[in-house]
């Protein structure tokens, strides 16, 4: 009976294990690729501008808004035992602790790593991956080791954009609209701020751009069945990207406080 | 120069290869026919190692394919030009990158140098002023003929073509049967060519090999394949669809 469970439980088990085995010697030899020059510049640079700048109006929108949102509910929260002057530091905590690495990383999933997914499950039922290793070219440092570095540095990059725009939404909002002084803000933003906060958010942005870059790459380059296949692939790539970033973040808050 | 001893594989429970023994000879052009769905091209990529064999043994160059690591598969790999039966062309670049991949990737030629040479190798697949196109914007037997100059450009002493004239008229057909006779002549190629058009197999073979239930049921010049008693040769090489070989599924 209870050989049966086990025997049950490991057949359920089976396809999570063999896809996270494969995950696992993917990241390795995406590590292999990194330590052993040369690096492909070009491709890292082209990779940077499709994850950076294309996703760059998408961010500046959200970012802008969420400032401008959570200062209007901080401040009708606050105003209820006289702390307005506290919006801007609840602003800038929550926007460089959490929502600036959460949300420029589920918007360029959504954008940069749905494509990845897209061209490499694209090219792997189309034989053109068998084609670069015919032509002697490692299709994981080609293809895979280019978009990782780049969503390792630019979803940082994207995060402190993120962090400046939604602070200064805040102060649109607080200032503008509902006509708190400037110096308040101000001093309510840098008085609270602490290094370890935009640490923290750094932090979780390069995990979240090594996470999205590797799930989307690994969704794509072992994508089957034809177009379907790279359908179920891009699919998959969103899904489990933003699943890792939402549940990883919330370990990354408990371990970097 | 290439052999296959006994090689094996299966997808799952589909089992293609059930012990393939092949030996091309340096400098030989070998031919292989089969029905469609037979393996021929599972075939081709396990001589690149695209594929690994099952059980059974590929040898290149004296080399088992299985004992080289993957600096050293790359290494082999250089010497290899292949043409892929769906072309494979990257769509995300013009038709001369796609050309120059190869020299772009191994040598230190500048990008005019290499632009120069795809556009040389396209003139010789009877290709004029498409160099700056994308793949997207080809035909099929354009795009056909951009795979076969990419698969020549890095001058190889080894090429698989997978169905190279199929898709084409029968004049550039023609064409292309040349062009892998020149190549051979000229630069002393070794190939293997899988092939359905009979005409193009007894023009450009030295040998020629039948697969067929997994395994190669016959080989030999295409003057002993014409005159074969083997029933089984005779209805493909024939195009009968009355014979030995059942069509599954297909009422008559
Ligand atoms: N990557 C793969 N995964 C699973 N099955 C495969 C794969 N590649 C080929 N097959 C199966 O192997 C068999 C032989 O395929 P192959 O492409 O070699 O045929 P072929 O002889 O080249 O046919 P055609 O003349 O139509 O090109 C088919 O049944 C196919 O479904
Ligand atoms: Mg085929």
């Amino acid at each position: 009976m209870i050989i049966r469970f086990i025997e049950f439980i490991g057949v359920l088990m089976e396809k999570p294990a063999e896809g996270l085995g494969r995950f696992i010697l993917l990241f390795y030899a995406v590590l292999k690729g990194i330590a052993r020059p040369p690096f492909d510049v070009r491709n890292i640079v082209r990779q940077m501008l499709e994850i950076g700048v294309n996703s760059l109006p998408v961010v500046l929108i959200t970012a802008v808004f969420t400032g401008m949102v959570l200062a209007l509910q901080g401040y009708t929260g606050f105003k209820r035992f006289g702390a307005e002057g506290l919006v801007g530091s609840v602003v800038a905590l929550s926007m460089t602790r959490e929502l600036g690495p959460v949300l420029s990383a589920l918007i360029v999933t959504g954008r940069a790593g749905a494509a990845m997914a897209a061209e490499l499950g694209t090219m792997r039922v189309t034989e053109q991956i068998d084609a670069l290793e015919t032509l002697a070219t490692n299709p994981v440092k080609y293809l895979i080791v280019p978009r990782f570095l780049s969503g390792l540095m630019m979803l940082p990059a994207l995060t402190v954009v993120t962090d400046i725009i939604g602070i200064l939404g805040g102060y649109f909002v607080t200032v503008t609209l509902l006509g708190t002084s400037s110096k308040s803000y101000l001093r309510a933003t840098w008085n609270f701020l602490q290094v370890q906060d935009i640490y923290v958010g750094l932090t979780k942005a390069c995990f979240f751009g090594a996470a999205f870059t590797l799930i989307s790459c690994y969704k794509g380059f072992y994508t089957s069945g034809g177009a379907e296949g790279v359908g179920r692939a891009t699919t998959g790539a969103v899904v489990f990207s933003s699943m890792t970033i939402l549940i990883s973040d919330y370990f990354l808050s408990a371990w970097l406080f | 120069m290439i052999e296959l001893r006994d090689v094996h594989k299966s997808f799952e429970e589909n089992q293609v290869l059930r012990g393939v023994s092949l030996k091309v000879r340096k400098g030989e052009s070998v031919v292989v026919i089969g029905g469609s769905g037979s393996g021929k091209s599972v075939l081709l990529k396990h001589i690149i190692g695209l594929l690994k064999p099952d059980r059974g043994t590929v040898i290149v160059d004296s080399t088992d394919l299985s004992q080289l690591d993957e600096e050293g598969l790359n290494e082999l790999r250089k010497k290899f030009g292949m043409l892929f039966q769906s072309s494979a062309l990257f769509d995300s670049m013009p038709v001369w990158e796609n050309v120059g991949f190869g020299l772009k990737r191994h040598t230190r030629l500048s990008d005019s140098e290499i632009k120069k040479i795809a556009i040389q190798k396209l003139r010789m697949v009877g290709l004029v002023g498409v160099e700056d196109l994308m793949p997207s914007e080809l035909s099929g037997g354009m795009r056909k003929r951009v795979g076969l100059a990419r698969a020549i450009a890095m001058e190889p002493e080894i090429l698989l073509y997978d169905e190279p004239t199929t898709g084409l008229d029968p004049i550039m057909a023609d064409a292309v049967n040349e062009l892998i006779i020149k190549m051979r002549e000229t630069l002393h190629v070794t190939s293997v060519t899988i092939t359905h058009d009979m005409k193009s197999a007894y023009k450009i073979a030295d040998t020629i090999a039948m697969l067929y239930n997994g395994v190669i049921i016959a080989s030999g010049s295409p003057g002993e394949i014409r005159n074969t008693p083997d029933p089984v040769v005779r209805q493909f090489i024939e195009g009968r669809a009355e014979g030995p070989i059942v069509l599954e599924g297909i009422i008559r």
